[in-house]
């Protein structure tokens, strides 16, 4: 009975095996790099769409904090602290308070059914949306680190090492966002949670390190978006010590892979229940 | 009642020919506690032993009102809820040991679009086909036949959210038929829609089935769209089937009764004995009576109200063969209108 006449052939990734001869091949799995395309395209769309005033508002923020910081800061370290923290500030805002806005969202309203029931590695999803978003911020940071150096009579030689602040610290960042939004309860919890992490960034990163309290100076030495900070403060000095600018960095891209790792896991565990 | 599974003659060729097996699928949602302005909830067992079998090429329904438990089954079916009992036999493949393998399986759409919302119609059915691993040009050609399949050439470089609903739904559906799959599942995929984008809908599905095989399980609670498209359905209340056939074979199971409608200019006329003695049997709801009838009663109950003084007060009637719904109450489902249960949606 076994060789029932089924009413049509099956299709299956190559469309051969027959209902009776045992399980139908299973369709192939998206790869990692053409599906972190894929979901960065789609994602950078829509950030094109929906985000654009959202980055003004990030940006003015930035410069606003910036011109009153001028009165408060007079050049040297200090000023430099300021305008690295207002820029990578802005990473903060949207990788991180944006992402965890979105992915919190996505799980609340039934949007993540739509990825995990796609053969798509977590990995692709998190990154694809994680990377949209950091990309999304090089506008608004590369023209608060210019005015703000302008602004306090810093060299602007060193800015290119931007190229690698706002990758590095946008992964540490919107993998921390996606994480709080993935695992957030509720997606008010996420909008709340990305907020703090946002005015942590805020007050940890623009505020400089000596004049914060000790307790205080820990926290900031925890927040990922820190050594982003330093990195591209230590590069705006005349002479930077690019010694300390790499050793930042490298600890930028290791809290960066943890973090999004981190924000996979949350995928892995929000999509199977 | 007829269950899916037939006797033992048949059961080795519908294991040969399964597309789906579920057997005795249990899935509880545990009790909420109290919290600040949200009373207690108790547990829901929202799906009672449920067994399917659904054959391959089969277009199956799975009908029932809102909170019947159709989206659970379906979740469970395509891996995003773990059964508490109970199996799921995916084309030979166990889902509940390996929930990923759905997504390599079948296409699922969601009721739900929030993840599509802001991408343009193009760009949502590209992405999915890329997603579901098919290669970019492969995908920009399947997703320029999809969009022209359903007419959604026009609206190809609109985003989701500026869409009507039904538009929205349409462009939900294109996605999900992008790359192949040997199981569609569809979840309400024509809520909102016209008629127009309801055929194109139908015609795209039955032509998957035709050229490739493919299995359609399809959740409604539209009964006249769970009469015209579908093969077979189980129709689902309170977590259990309580019954699963042909559409057809359910009807016949009501027995040759047919429905009388009548609707009434403003009150009834009870002052005519044979009108008050059919109140006694009717439905009523406002100026809307609901009688079920054997032919011959209802062809005197027609004649009475058309003619003499019942015609005046007389505003519309209308005499139908047994419906789905007729059935979903005649199997002791929650009717429309009863106990504040949403009843199923007839148009």
């Amino acid at each position: 009975m076994a060789a029932a006449a089924p009413p049509a052939q099956p299709l299956g990734a190559d469309g051969a095996a027959g209902p009776g001869d045992g399980p139908a091949p299973l369709a192939a799995r998206a790869r990692v790099r053409p599906a972190l395309g894929a979901v960065y395209r789609a994602q950078l769309s829509r950030a094109r769409v929906a985000r654009i005033p959202l980055l003004f508002v990030a940006t003015f923020q930035s410069l606003g904090i910036m011109l009153l910081m001028r009165g408060v800061v007079d050049g040297g370290a200090e000023a430099r602290a300021v305008v690295a923290g207002s820029s990578v500030l802005v990473v903060a805002f949207v990788a991180l308070n944006l992402l965890a806005q979105y992915f919190g969202q996505l799980r609340a309203s039934g949007g993540l059914d739509h990825y995990a029931t796609l053969p798509v590695p977590p990995a692709s999803v998190v990154l694809g949306a994680a990377a949209a978003y950091a990309s999304f911020t090089v506008p608004g940071v590369a023209v608060t680190a210019v005015i703000g150096a302008l602004l306090f009579h810093l060299p602007l030689g060193g800015l290119w090492v931007l190229v690698a602040v706002i990758p590095l610290a946008g992964a540490a960042l919107a993998g921390l966002g996606a994480a709080l939004g993935l695992l957030a309860p509720k997606p008010e919890l996420a909008t709340v949670c990305g907020q703090l992490g946002m005015s942590a960034a805020l007050l940890l990163g623009v505020v400089p390190a000596g004049r914060l309290p000790l307790p205080l100076q820990w926290v900031r030495d925890l927040l990922p978006s820190t050594y982003g900070v330093e990195a591209l403060g230590r590069a705006l000095q005349a002479r930077p010590d690019w010694g300390a600018v790499t050793l930042n960095l490298a600890v930028c891209a290791a809290v960066g892979a943890v973090s999004l790792a981190v924000a996979t896991r949350a995928y892995r565990w929000a999509t199977v229940r | 009642m007829r269950q899916a599974a037939g006797g033992s003659v048949d059961s080795a060729r519908t294991r040969a020919s399964a597309a789906v097996r579920v057997s005795g699928l249990v899935k509880t949602y545990p009790a909420a506690r109290a919290r600040r302005r949200r009373p207690a909830a108790p547990a829901v067992r929202a799906c009672d032993g449920v067994s399917l079998d659904i054959r391959q090429g089969e277009v199956f329904g799975l009908l029932g009102p809102n909170g019947a438990g159709k989206s659970t089954v379906v979740r469970q079916l395509t891996g995003l809820l773990r059964p508490d009992e109970g199996g799921v036999e995916v084309l030979g493949h166990d889902l509940v040991r390996h929930p990923r393998r759905a997504a390599r399986l079948l296409a699922y759409l969601a009721q739900e679009s929030s993840a599509l919302d802001e991408l343009t119609v193009a760009l949502a059915a590209e992405t999915t086909g890329r997603l579901r691993g098919m290669e970019a040009p492969a995908a920009r050609r399947a997703r320029d036949d999809v969009l022209a399949e359903l007419g959604l050439g026009p609206l190809a470089d609109r985003p989701l959210k500026r869409l009507s609903g039904g538009e929205r739904r349409l462009a939900c559906v294109a996605a999900a038929l992008m790359g192949a799959r040997p199981l569609l599942v569809l979840d309400e995929p024509t809520t909102g829609m016209d008629p127009h984008a309801r055929r194109a809908v139908w015609a795209a599905v039955d032509r998957r089935r035709v050229e490739h095989g493919s299995t359609v399980l399809l959740v409604t609670h539209n009964v006249i769209e769970a009469e015209t498209v579908l093969d077979r359905v189980a129709v689902l209340d309170r977590g259990r089937v309580i019954a699963c056939d042909t559409p057809g074979g359910l009807k016949a199971a009501v027995g040759e009764e047919v429905r009388l409608e009548l609707v009434w200019r403003e009150a009834a006329p009870l002052g005519i004995p044979r009108i008050a003695a059919l109140r006694s049997a009717a439905a009523v709801s406002g100026r809307r009576w609901t009688l079920r009838l054997t032919p011959e009663e209802a062809r005197e109950a027609v004649a009475l109200v058309t003619g003499g003084p019942a015609f005046a007060a007389l505003d519309d009637f209308r005499l139908a063969t047994p419906s789905l719904e007729d059935v979903y109450v005649a199997l002791g489902g929650r009717a429309e209108g009863s106990g504040g249960a949403e009843g199923l949606v007839r148009a």
